[in-house]
């Protein structure tokens, strides 16, 4: 077992635990976590692509991917927050 | 440094959007002179293409695959025209429709960065950047989707949400497996690979993900709930151009990697069928106006994938052609009817079909502009809808399959009976005791619409210049 296997594998096994929450979860906030498992194993992918065997310096484009893509996930999971506040806020204006 | 139009094309909207958000007051304005000049900038690039075929932009002088690489040919540019075209005129819908203060100054941001993102989808050259642009465009989709901001528009919008996040996903998965494989992104690399199992496993990640943004039954569920709760202009774009990206992506990796098997050509037809029959079906259900609409935009999807697998594994080469007249037809007579079924909503003061005969107003030029959409969309010559399903039919039985014959047919049949519906509503005057004539809602609101719904039904007219354009630059066939 390679160390890139082992990442890459992992990766993918992160990926589909938040696929399977996304589909499966009930709760709003759950299925904003899971979304962002499944980033997360998809960074994991890209970082795995950019592993060389050690002398070699690691590629970088994957690493800047990366970054774009947190700052991608980051806007948003804020969206989705605010989303979920308003829309908690409205529901409980109804139970009142 | 040069300035050349499609780099413009691409930035305009995106300053015009932190323009427009930085100024609230002057929203309304920044948004109109910035849609009309990303019209200009598409005009100058289409001259371009008219003259070159395709043309490339490194930005920034950098090259791919280390840079990022603008292409635009006849595909992308008729893309691109029917976002500018139909986008102006939903902007002049706007300005009627959008009441409310807020609602203004969040719509214009919202508008011109989801422009930015498609226009960068259009040009776009690395799948990495593809997915970026998608992000851009779901973000922007969802802040249209609330823009009204009822409980019903934030739960469809949370849930489309989800869904569109996912698709992106699932993409981002996908594009981790062909840097993995191939070390490269760009469209030149993908096209040089040789197949093999790793890259049909991206290809496959990367098609269920876009499937889900552009709402293929059965992953469909999210859009007639947010389509229909939006406000009427929000919805005219959502349903006429948004879908629509993730469908230009579909059409341009298929091309570039090509689908390993027939039966996966098949299998998305078979989706596709099942979305005319089930959109079909729901739409005869539906109690209210936009959400008819909205299902009828599930089956009009549903048709544009048929038409890409009319004609089987082979027939690729000439089939995408079919998909993306239906694409332009579509998307035109789409937001026509969303932008009329919002002002017949106004004038009446409600949707729901049942009642539309109740009323002693009514809305005669939205009617008509009504009808002239459905006819693009049912597909009656000479509308442009027409030719694209008769290019559909033509190419199914030129390759002997008579199944997607059928069903086109069926999902035609479906579509008249759901249309006849809201028809039937519109003309029945017993109902309601009221001197004829005397409440007639017209309105200079009434213009945008219906220049739409002309256009839908006049474009049928140039289809053969239309088909040719699409052909510059050889957009599916093997990239220079």
């Amino acid at each position: 077992m390679t160390p890139d296997l082992i990442y890459g594998l992992t990766g993918i096994a992160v990926f589909a635990i938040g696929l399977t929450g996304a589909l499966c979860a009930q709760d709003r906030l759950r299925r904003v976590l899971a979304l962002k498992l499944c980033s997360l194993g998809a960074g994991f992918l890209l970082v795995v692509a950019a592993w060389r065997e050690p002398p070699a310096a690691p590629d970088p484009v994957p690493h800047a991917l990366v970054i774009t893509g947190i700052v991608v996930m980051i806007s948003a999971t804020a969206v989705a927050l605010a989303l979920i506040r308003r829309l908690q806020s409205l529901e409980a204006e109804d139970d009142d | 440094m040069t300035i050349d139009a499609m780099t413009l094309t691409l930035f305009l909207p995106l300053f015009g959007a932190m323009a427009a958000f930085v100024l609230p007051r002057a929203a309304t304005g920044i948004g109109l002179v910035t849609v009309l000049a990303t019209c200009g900038a598409v005009w100058l690039l289409a001259l371009e293409v008219l003259k070159a075929g395709a043309v490339i932009t490194p930005l920034g002088g950098w090259e791919a695959p280390l840079g990022i690489a603008l292409r635009a040919d006849g595909l992308s540019l008729a893309m691109l025209a029917m976002t500018s075209g139909v986008g102006l005129l939903v902007s002049l819908g706007a300005l009627n429709a959008l009441r409310d203060l807020r609602q203004r100054q969040y719509f214009w941001p919202l508008w011109l960065l989801l422009l930015t993102g498609m226009n960068g989808v259009y040009l776009g050259t690395d799948i990495f950047n593809l997915y970026v642009m998608i992000e851009v465009i779901a973000l922007a989709a969802v802040g249209l989707t609330v823009l009204s901001g009822t409980k019903e528009a934030l739960r469809a919008g949370l849930e489309y949400m989800y869904a569109s996040i996912l698709g992106a996903l699932l993409f981002l998965m996908g594009v981790g497996f062909v840097y993995l494989h191939l070390g490269r992104l760009d469209f030149a690399g993908l096209l040089e690979a040789e197949p093999s199992g790793a890259l049909s496993a991206a290809l496959a990640l990367m098609l269920v993900g876009l499937l889900l943004k552009t709402a293929l039954f059965p992953l469909h569920f999210w859009l007639p709930a947010a389509h229909a709760n939006a406000t009427a202009p929000a919805s005219a774009l959502l349903s006429g151009l948004v879908v629509k990206a993730a469908l230009y992506i579909f059409l341009r990796l298929t091309t570039y990697m090509p689908l390993p098997d027939e039966i996966l050509v098949t299998l998305i037809g078979a989706l596709g069928a099942g979305a005319v029959l089930w959109g079909g079906v729901q739409a005869l259900r539906a109690e209210r106006l936009k959400l008819l609409v909205a299902w009828s935009t599930v089956v009009q999807i549903g048709l544009i994938f048929i038409a890409f697998a009319r004609a089987g594994q082979v027939g690729l080469t000439e089939s995408w052609k079919a998909a993306a007249l239906l694409i332009l037809a579509h998307g035109v007579a789409k937001a026509a009817m969303f932008l009329a079924a919002g002002r017949i909503k106004d004038e009446l003061g409600h949707d729901i079909i049942r009642d539309l005969d109740k009323s002693n107003i009514r809305p005669t030029l939205a009617q008509f502009t009504f009808a002239l959409a459905a006819i693009s969309i049912i597909g009656l010559p000479p509308s442009l809808g027409f030719i694209g399903k008769w290019t559909l039919m033509e190419g199914a039985m030129a390759a002997g399959y008579w199944h997607w014959v059928v069903v086109t047919m069926i999902g035609t049949l479906l579509s008249v009976a759901y249309f006849s519906r809201v028809f039937a509503g519109f003309l029945r005057f017993d109902r309601v005791r009221a001197p004829v004539g005397e409440h007639q809602g017209w309105a200079l609101a009434d213009v945008a619409p219906l220049t739409l719904a002309i256009a839908s039904i006049s474009l049928g007219l140039m289809a053969a210049p239309i088909l040719s354009f699409l052909e510059l630059g050889y957009a599916l066939g093997v990239m220079p």
